[in-house]
């Protein structure tokens, strides 16, 4: 009887030995994927890895055009970006085709109307900015019809 | 309310910009990848329920047009509806407190009702009624008029439920003295400046008076969307959208003609006399635009259709002439050189736009448009060219016309 025990005792010491190699191994296993495929274990702090995104790409420029704005690179961009886009969408900016004398007229006006601050030497950089990067164009009196989507028209 | 679901997640989000450090940039201007996104809903599309074809003009604040085929609709539905915003659109709306405060020189006594006792105290009345915002068509000017570059899609003809100003008014009492009444309302100004306000106009009393000027507080049946006023609306049908105050809180009751902001200077206003292109017009010359002029579009079918030699082409589509009725609607395929008459409905109501359709042969293959043309009872027709220039370019009523194929 006595060999018996000491038999099963061995036994079971071998299974807990057997089930530490295993934990171990699928431990080792993990880290090891983990190393290869992830290996800034970003799946544990996504949260950070967001914040950052946004701090190094806010003024990120790409085939010409500041990706966050969407205003044309040119002489006096952050100028622009930072004055003008702070009340109002770059795309009230953008849609708007006028000389200098009507650019210098809106910012009076929005300085009186809509509390712009003064630009002061900076405004002569962004009108100087938009005349450049917005020109007039001349659309006489009815323009032609473009960039019209032709259609098989059914019934 | 998917709309002020979405506000509420807008302000969790503005605590996030707080933590970031930097402002969190709304719609178009997002960042790819920046996924708290998730917490808001960054398609205007979606967030406002419009069509995905519509056209984003401005998206601080929010300016979204429609496309003339978008507007197909007898009664336009809100996906199809233009949105002309000058502030920030309120947030966090509670309907159920909802207050308006009647005051102003020519008021008898300051009155406030809330909108529960709107709704049960006054008689209910629908109208279909044609908002146009007075700078649809703007982008044809020449020289460019300042402000959002809207085309042709700034109009819509929704069904409006609410109580006429007439019997609030008459609740309220006014005095004999008054001359204009004039909306505040709870938006805000874009600068952040709280005793600024975006936009307050109005009406002279005798366009609050008529039977059609509503405080709505439905649209098509509904709760009106939040970007189109809720929870109450003033609607004054035919007159520059912008008379048609949104969220609103106030009326006031003016002895004068009302002085808000957007009344005064060169906003909806035009020179009180014809100008040339391009002259200076002082602020003294300029009047303020009340009924909007003859107008037009063609719906149906969308511009750059290609059809076959053999058969005919139906198109349809809405007129409109302000305070007035659209008399007759005609269509031309040879550039004005003559002119073809087409079905014209009366309107389901006073000023409510008005529906046209006709079918039309082509006599050869080639390159065609086809040009909507209306006149109003006045005998005033829409003309072919962009009108009269004026400063900020307003009052664009030229023509419609679409491109077509015959192969």
């Amino acid at each position: 009887m006595k060999r018996d025990e000491e038999f099963f005792k061995k036994i079971k010491k071998a299974e807990k030995t057997a089930q530490y190699a295993m934990f171990f191994t699928s431990l080792a296993t993990i880290l090891l994927l983990l190393s290869i495929y992830d290996p800034t274990l970003s799946i544990f702090n996504s949260q950070e890895k967001l914040y950052e995104e946004v701090v190094v790409d806010e003024d990120r420029i790409e085939n010409g055009i500041h990706v966050r704005t969407g205003l044309k690179d040119g002489k006096g961009l952050m100028t622009v970006v930072n004055n003008c886009t702070n009340c109002h969408s770059a795309k009230l900016v953008t849609q708007n085709r006028m000389n200098a004398e009507r650019w210098n007229e809106t910012i009076k006006w929005m300085q009186e109307k809509q509390n712009l601050w003064q630009l002061g030497e900076n405004q002569e950089i962004i009108v100087n900015y938009l005349v450049e990067n917005y020109p007039v164009n001349q659309v006489g009196r009815r323009l032609t019809l473009s960039n019209i989507d032709w259609y098989e028209l059914k019934d | 309310m998917l709309n002020r679901r979405s506000f509420v997640k807008k302000s969790v989000l503005s605590s996030f910009a707080a933590i970031v450090g930097a402002e969190i940039v709304f719609g178009s201007n997002m960042i790819d990848g920046y996924t708290p996104l998730a917490l808001q809903e960054p398609d205007p599309f979606k967030l406002f329920k419009k069509n995905n074809e519509m056209v984003v003009l401005n998206d601080k604040p929010w300016n979204i047009e429609a496309k003339a085929h978008l507007l197909d609709d007898k009664v336009t539905p809100n996906s199809s509806m233009f949105i002309r915003n000058n502030g920030k659109i309120p947030e966090n709306i509670n309907a159920d407190n909802w207050k308006l405060v009647i005051n102003g020189e020519s008021v008898k006594q300051q009155k406030t009702y809330t909108l529960q006792e709107l709704k049960s105290k006054f008689k209910h009345y629908t109208y279909q009624l044609t908002l146009e915002c007075g700078g649809n068509g703007r982008s044809e000017f020449n020289p460019p008029a300042k402000g959002n570059q809207w085309t042709v899609g700034a109009v819509h003809c929704a069904s409006w439920t609410g109580i006429r100003l007439k019997d609030l008014l008459e609740d309220v009492g006014i005095k004999s003295d008054a001359v204009y009444i004039a909306y505040h309302s709870a938006d805000t100004h874009l600068s952040g400046d709280p005793s600024k306000e975006p936009i307050s106009r109005g009406c002279p009393i005798s366009k609050a008076m008529q039977e059609e000027t509503l405080l709505a507080f439905q649209m098509n049946g509904k709760d009106i969307p939040l970007a189109h006023g809720y929870p109450l609306r003033l609607v004054a049908g035919g007159w520059p959208a912008s008379v048609s105050g949104k969220w609103v809180n106030t009326i006031s009751v003016r002895n004068i003609v009302h002085d808000g902001p957007k009344m005064t200077g060169t906003a909806y206003r035009v020179p009180c006399k014809n100008v040339a292109p391009g002259e200076r017009v002082e602020d003294k010359d300029m009047c303020i635009i009340e009924s909007m002029p003859v107008k037009s579009l063609i719906t149906y079918p969308k511009s750059g259709a290609m059809i076959k030699k053999n058969k005919s082409l139906n198109i349809r589509g809405h007129a409109w002439a302000g305070e007035l009725e659209v008399s007759k609607l005609e269509y031309s395929i040879d550039f004005g050189a003559t002119w073809q008459e087409c079905e014209l409905e009366k309107p389901t109501n006073r000023l409510a736009w008005q529906h046209f359709s006709a079918t039309i042969q082509f006599p050869k293959i080639g390159y065609y448009e086809v040009w909507a043309k209306a006149t109003d009872s006045n005998g005033v027709a829409q003309p072919m060219v962009v009108p009269g220039w004026n400063p900020k370019g307003y009052l664009n009523n030229a023509c419609h016309r679409i491109a077509v194929k015959v192969s």
